[in-house]
């Protein structure tokens, strides 16, 4: 697509041409260069934390000693309960959203719109919200499921965007053949488009995910600061990503700790990411050799 | 089944009215008793002596967001005509997941970096170090991988005609790029700014921790500021009463902002079909 610009054309203005190329070479570079810097200060500060024990063991002295083990477990289970509602909640929403509504249908639109504004909510509103909502109203005070709830609301918008992408991207012939087959509708849902959208949701799974494990600010007050191993989902949990917070404003001396946690919250992000865009690859190559 | 699917589609839209109405709900006390105009009117930001001045916060919150937004968005799109027109085909490729790694970079981790790193060096360059500047630079860096990667898929759209057009003209790349690729992907743009704006004004962790957190109207990038979002994280902790309440406008202020940005985005959006 940009062949026709790669081919050296006579300039109009060569200082000029020269002149911008330097300039996107040079912002191009100094991105990367910052890039690396960040990265390379985690990692060469952070990896001398790493070991079995700074994984396993619970923090001491306020996170100055010890390790993280129950963050770890707490960030965990924070995921499972965000991701056990929002992920049915969100497919509900993006089947019924690509597959049940015209695109100029009234309350399709609507629910569209109001997605679109909650994508755009701060996480610190997120947190006011779960904080008022499920912490005092539901009563479920600091807790692992305030704050995987609210998490739950926030990665909704995320998670029904890509599905419905997934959706989308079906051919229209796979509904075809199925009507004209006979299936019902329940029946083409489930084991034609469901499979064939997986990569859609896959991707919005993963997104999802990195958006939660990611996030501080709406976890403050509703998950809360109690580092000790949970036992029970209404018990108080501290993220991986507070703990990061907590040690780096409110503890003197816990930088070293907190790169190291920096670092394990960066790396559980890449492999994600990576292990998820393989089983995306995957299960969608599966679902297509199925069908043929 | 349609049914239950329509039920799960009005709850999942429904959410964003729940949350408005918690905020007006908690705002309702404060607003009861003193109106709306002290926010902006009273002497200064004292909530335990019922003085409740947002307008420094909201001045950090505009100018950082402002700063960060100028800087972010020339980078960004450079960055994006990098991977499309100047780039070979594999270093763009590497260049967009570095991007998109960089997007993924919690904002905690932004944070504790430029609390370490970045802040010590404005310190040294100018002290005392956290200040509106360090607010600006970090969020630049968190925002920009917003717009790179929304100019990034508008430039992509740009129709390959337009580009052949452009080179049986005999246009240099840069004129290319100037002349033909931006006007049309004008509306993408517009619409990456919007959304990087309103990631700028809702930030709060990475933003906390390298301001600084004095409640003032800055007057150099130099000085100390505490934005809107980080003074809720700060004081919602031990807030009562109607300090709380306060806490609550500035996060209705906060939403209703970007509400209106996600609604002007959403009708710069549908142009970008016709383009």
């Amino acid at each position: 697509m940009a062949k026709p610009l790669q081919r050296s054309s006579p300039s109009r203005s060569p200082w000029l041409d020269r002149l911008s190329a330097f300039g996107v070479w040079s912002v191009a570079l100094i991105i990367t260069a910052i890039f690396a810097w960040i990265m390379g200060d985690i990692l060469w500060r952070g990896a001398g934390q790493i070991s079995w024990d700074f994984l396993t063991l619970p923090p001491q002295n306020a996170g100055r000693d010890g390790g993280i083990g129950p963050i770890l477990v707490s960030t965990g289970l924070i995921l499972v309960v965000c991701l056990s509602v929002s992920l049915p909640l969100g497919l509900g929403t993006a089947v019924f959203l690509s597959e049940f509504t015209a695109a100029d249908n009234g309350f399709g639109r609507l629910v569209r719109r109001s997605l679109d504004i909650l994508s755009g909510v701060p996480s610190i509103v997120f947190g006011l919200f779960g904080y008022t909502f499920f912490a005092q109203t539901l009563g479920l005070g600091f807790s692992i499921l305030s704050g995987g709830l609210t998490l739950a609301c926030m990665v909704l918008p995320i998670l029904i965007r890509s599905a419905e992408e997934g959706f989308r991207a079906v051919p229209a012939d796979y509904r075809l053949s199925a009507a004209s087959l006979g299936l019902s509708r329940t029946a083409t849902l489930w084991h034609l488009l469901l499979p064939a959208a997986v990569p859609g949701i896959v991707v919005g799974l993963v997104l999802g995910i990195g958006r939660a494990i990611a996030e501080t600010a709406a976890l403050i007050f509703t998950s809360g600061y109690v580092d000790r191993m949970p036992t029970s989902l209404l018990d108080s949990g501290r993220a991986l990503s507070v703990h990061i917070f907590d040690l780096s404003m409110n503890v003197p001396g816990g930088d070293a700790p907190a790169y190291g946690s920096a670092l394990v919250l960066v790396v559980l992000l890449i492999l994600l990411n990576g292990a998820a865009n393989w089983i995306g690859r995957r299960l969608s190559f599966q679902s297509g050799f199925h069908w043929r | 089944m349609v049914w239950s699917l329509q039920a799960i589609a009005a709850i999942a839209g429904a959410l964003v009215l729940l949350i408005a109405a918690f905020l007006i709900g908690e705002t309702l006390p404060v607003l009861q008793k003193v109106g709306f105009l002290p926010f902006f009117t009273d002497p200064a930001w004292n909530p335990t002596e019922a003085l409740y001045n947002l307008a420094p916060m909201l001045w950090g919150t505009l100018f950082a967001a402002a700063g960060s937004v100028l800087l972010a968005t020339p980078l960004g799109i450079l960055s994006a005509m990098f991977c499309q027109y100047y780039a070979p085909a594999g270093i763009a490729l590497l260049y967009r997941r570095l991007i998109e790694l960089l997007a993924g970079i919690p904002s905690v981790v932004y944070g504790f970096w430029g609390l370490v790193t970045l802040v010590p060096l404005i310190g040294r360059l100018h002290p005392p170090g956290p200040s509106l500047l360090a607010g600006m630079l970090i969020l630049t860096m968190m925002i920009l991988p917003t717009v790179a990667l929304t100019a990034d898929a508008s430039f992509a759209k740009v129709p390959p005609a337009y580009l052949q057009g452009a080179a049986s003209l005999g246009l240099s790349r840069w004129g290319t790029i100037w002349g033909v690729v931006i006007p049309a992907a004008k509306s993408g743009l517009l619409t990456g700014v919007i959304l990087e704006t309103g990631r700028a004004l809702g930030e709060t962790m990475a933003i906390l921790m390298v301001c600084g957190n004095v409640v003032q109207t800055p007057q150099s990038i130099f000085d100390p500021i505490r934005t809107l979002t980080a003074n809720i994280a700060l004081e919602m902790a031990y807030a009562l009463g109607d300090h709380r309440s306060a806490l609550f406008v500035s996060g209705l202020i906060l939403m209703g902002l970007v509400t209106a940005l996600v609604i002007v985005a959403d009708a710069i959006a549908p142009e970008e079909n016709h383009g």
